[in-house]
């Protein structure tokens, strides 16, 4: 009962059964009309026997007189070609013919007329339709052909049984053919629908299953599957956030409430507290900075609204931030160098990729430099426009990051122990992974064989139409 | 320069402590805790700037901007939001804002900011030369000279000074300067800034006795005229 219910409430069901009443509309439509066909036709046969018989039967009365005609259809009578005859006199005596109860026609008018008669044959007797042709002769003369219509209902009963049959036919087809559809339709939908229960209850590492045959099924898999993984990285990002916030928050937090609470203790003069107070007031803005930072990854991470993405030349950010960040590389005793950096158009937010390149520059500026190493060294920003997307690198000749971390420190708050010495929130670089995934792009950090070497490649604004992201 | 000022904001702390910095710092100060009363006081008295918060009961923030630049008014407004994305500053500029801040602000940054909106409603707007004391920016011919002396700018830095002047004597915070200069309102983590203005000062008071670009500390930058 509920597989049944079940079907009739599927699509697939509804489409066959549609299908299937046109299908035995149409086919009803062509054999009644066939059948109709037939019947004019064999009638107009009939008409044209009849009116050829009575035609020779006239002349032979104009030829030879009413014995004449008495003895021919007395002859033909008995043939027994189908043909029945009435002649009949004035006042209603047979002359000539068959022995039927068909006498009640002889007072029509001339003409055709549709009439049925009772025939006896061996061992029952039976009601027989039969056509008839009514002719007046001279002498008040009355001359009757009739002609069995037992062709044309014999036909009339082929027909019949013929609609009967391929109705059945039709109808066992298309429920055949409902099966197997329905069958192929739900089966898939079924166990994606099982699968999908199987997550919501919990199993949020299961995805729906792919047969790989890349039907509309497949796609619409496939497309929810990547929207379950998309909804996982959300999740794990939103656990990892809050994971953060609880570790790497309270821990300068704890710092700070301790140094408050120690200068609250021990500082005596007004200097102490104003130290202690700036102190505090320093650790809350770096705190604030964090808070910001993980703000604008997770929103970066969530994608932006529409209508904040705009097509923007990447060059000219480039070229601002290098010259934003020139002085800092000079000071830090290191060149920045720009070099090839073509018209990169691509769609984007302008605050958020200068985001990305200064956090990029930012550590080029304070991880570029090895101490061993003498004056020369260098940052080099170059980009340059491949196919359809524009690659952007940040090279420095410093300590560089091991192969084996640099996945790991584009996560948020991995600092390397290199780095501890140096002010910053381990945000930097997960941030600009964030921005650059928004954009639809990749980041890589790479071996400058010594360094790193940072490369960013972003789609290019394809003219016109508006990013997706 | 004493201004009036309309402060628009719902949190009672926040207010009290904006208020009292305000006073100190030598300023009349009107507060409306909702957006309704502040609508109708910003149309009812004239301000030299008005301090308006985007989260109000009673009628939002940007709601009451629209409001007093639909009603033809030109007060300049300083939207203060704990939102801080790209977008929600966007937002809060296009709804008729003149600058966006964002919560929590150092005090500084917002008086820095507040009398930067003060001075640009009373300044003659297109002023060609700049002076202070004997340093001379002309924008037209876009040159600098101190005394007799030429000073050579890369443009950066000549947009840096005029930026200064345009302001001087009163601080111009970092972030001022990379929204101002550099068109960007990105946290450029280090003190870029820094080294652009120690760059600038270079130019324009090495080998004079008398320094004109002052380092403001926990503040900014301000340039003046140390005898003024």
């Amino acid at each position: 009962m509920t597989a049944f219910g079940k079907l009739i409430r599927t699509t697939a069901f509804r489409l066959v059964v549609t299908y299937l009443v046109v299908f035995v509309l149409f086919a009803g439509a062509l054999l009644g009309y066939i059948a109709w066909n037939a019947r004019r036709v064999m009638e107009g046969q009939l008409n044209q026997t009849i009116e050829t018989e009575i035609n020779n039967l006239a002349d032979n009365y104009r030829q030879g007189g009413a014995r004449r005609l008495v003895h021919t259809i007395e002859r033909r009578s008995r043939e027994a070609r189908g043909f029945f005859y009435l002649f009949v006199d004035g006042r209603g005596q047979l002359l000539a013919g068959n022995p039927v109860d068909i006498g009640s026609i002889v007072s029509r008018q001339p003409g055709w007329h549709e009439l049925s008669y009772i025939r006896a044959e061996e061992d029952e007797s039976r009601r027989v339709y039969a056509k008839a042709r009514l002719f007046r002769l001279p002498n008040d003369l009355t001359l009757v052909v009739v002609h069995d219509l037992e062709n044309r209902d014999r036909m009339r009963i082929v027909i019949r049984q013929a609609m009967g049959m391929s109705l059945a036919l039709v109808l066992m087809l298309g429920a055949f053919g409902a099966w197997v559809v329905s069958r192929r339709v739900l089966r898939p939908v079924d166990s994606m629908a099982e699968a999908a229960g199987r997550i919501m209850a919990g199993n949020l590492s299961e995805r729906l299953p792919v047969r790989g045959v890349n039907d509309e099924f497949d796609r619409l898999a496939g497309h929810l599957n990547l929207m379950l993984n998309r909804i996982n990285e959300l999740m794990n990002g939103l656990r990892d956030v809050s994971n953060n916030i609880a570790h790497d928050l309270r821990t300068p937090l704890t710092r700070m409430r301790a140094a408050t609470e120690e200068a609250l203790r021990t500082a005596r003069t007004p200097d102490e507290m104003k130290a202690a107070l700036e102190r505090t007031i320093d650790e809350s803005d770096s705190l604030i900075r964090i808070f910001n930072a993980l703000l604008m990854i997770s929103r970066a991470e969530a994608g932006s609204a529409p209508g904040t993405m705009k097509p923007i030349d990447l060059s000219e950010i480039i070229a601002d931030v290098a010259e934003l960040y020139e002085p800092a590389a000079e000071e830090a005793g290191m060149t920045l160098r720009l070099g090839a950096n073509p018209v990169a158009p691509v769609s984007g937010n302008r605050e958020l990729l200068g985001q990305a390149i200064a956090n990029l520059l930012d550590n080029a500026v304070k991880y570029g430099r090895r101490p061993e190493a003498e004056a020369g060294q260098t940052i080099a920003i170059d980009s340059q426009v491949r196919y359809n997307r524009v690659i952007v690198s940040i090279a420095d000749n410093g300590i560089g990051i091991p192969a084996d971390q640099r996945e790991r420190v584009l996560e948020r708050f991995v600092r390397l122990e290199e780095s501890r010495a140096q002010p910053g929130s381990g945000l930097g670089l997960s941030l600009v992974a964030a921005i650059v995934r928004l954009h639809g792009g990749t980041v890589v950090l790479e071996d400058n064989g010594p360094g790193t070497k940072a490369v960013l490649s972003l789609p290019l604004h394809s003219g016109g139409e508006e990013s997706k992201t | 320069m004493s201004m009036k000022i309309l402060v628009i904001e719902d949190d009672a702390d926040a207010a009290s402590y904006l208020i009292k910095g305000l006073r100190e710092s030598g300023h009349t100060v009107d507060h409306a805790a909702d957006g309704e009363k502040g609508l109708e006081m910003a149309l009812s008295a004239p301000y030299d700037v008005a301090v308006v918060d985007r989260m109000l009961p009673r009628r939002d923030g940007l709601s009451v901007i629209s409001a007093v630049r639909e009603e033809g008014r030109d007060l300049p407004i300083l939207v203060l939001s704990a939102l801080s994305q790209v977008d929600d500053r966007v937002q809060g500029l296009r709804a008729g804002g003149d600058d966006y801040l964002t919560k929590p602000y150092a005090f500084t940054e917002l008086l820095a900011r507040i009398e930067a909106l003060g001075r640009r409603r009373g300044a003659v707007p297109a002023q060609t030369v700049y002076r202070v004391g004997d340093l001379e920016l002309d924008r037209l011919a876009h040159s600098a000279r101190r005394g007799s002396l030429d000073i050579d700018l890369q443009p950066r830095e000549f947009r840096l000074l005029e930026y200064l002047m345009r302001n001087a004597g009163q601080v111009v915070t970092r972030t001022m300067l990379l929204e101002n200069v550099w068109d960007y309102h990105f946290d450029p983590q280090t003190n870029v800034i820094d080294v652009h203005i120690s760059r600038l000062r270079a130019k324009i008071d090495k080998g004079f006795d008398r320094p004109l670009l002052h380092t403001v500390r926990g503040a900014g930058y301000m340039i003046r005229d140390g005898l003024r």
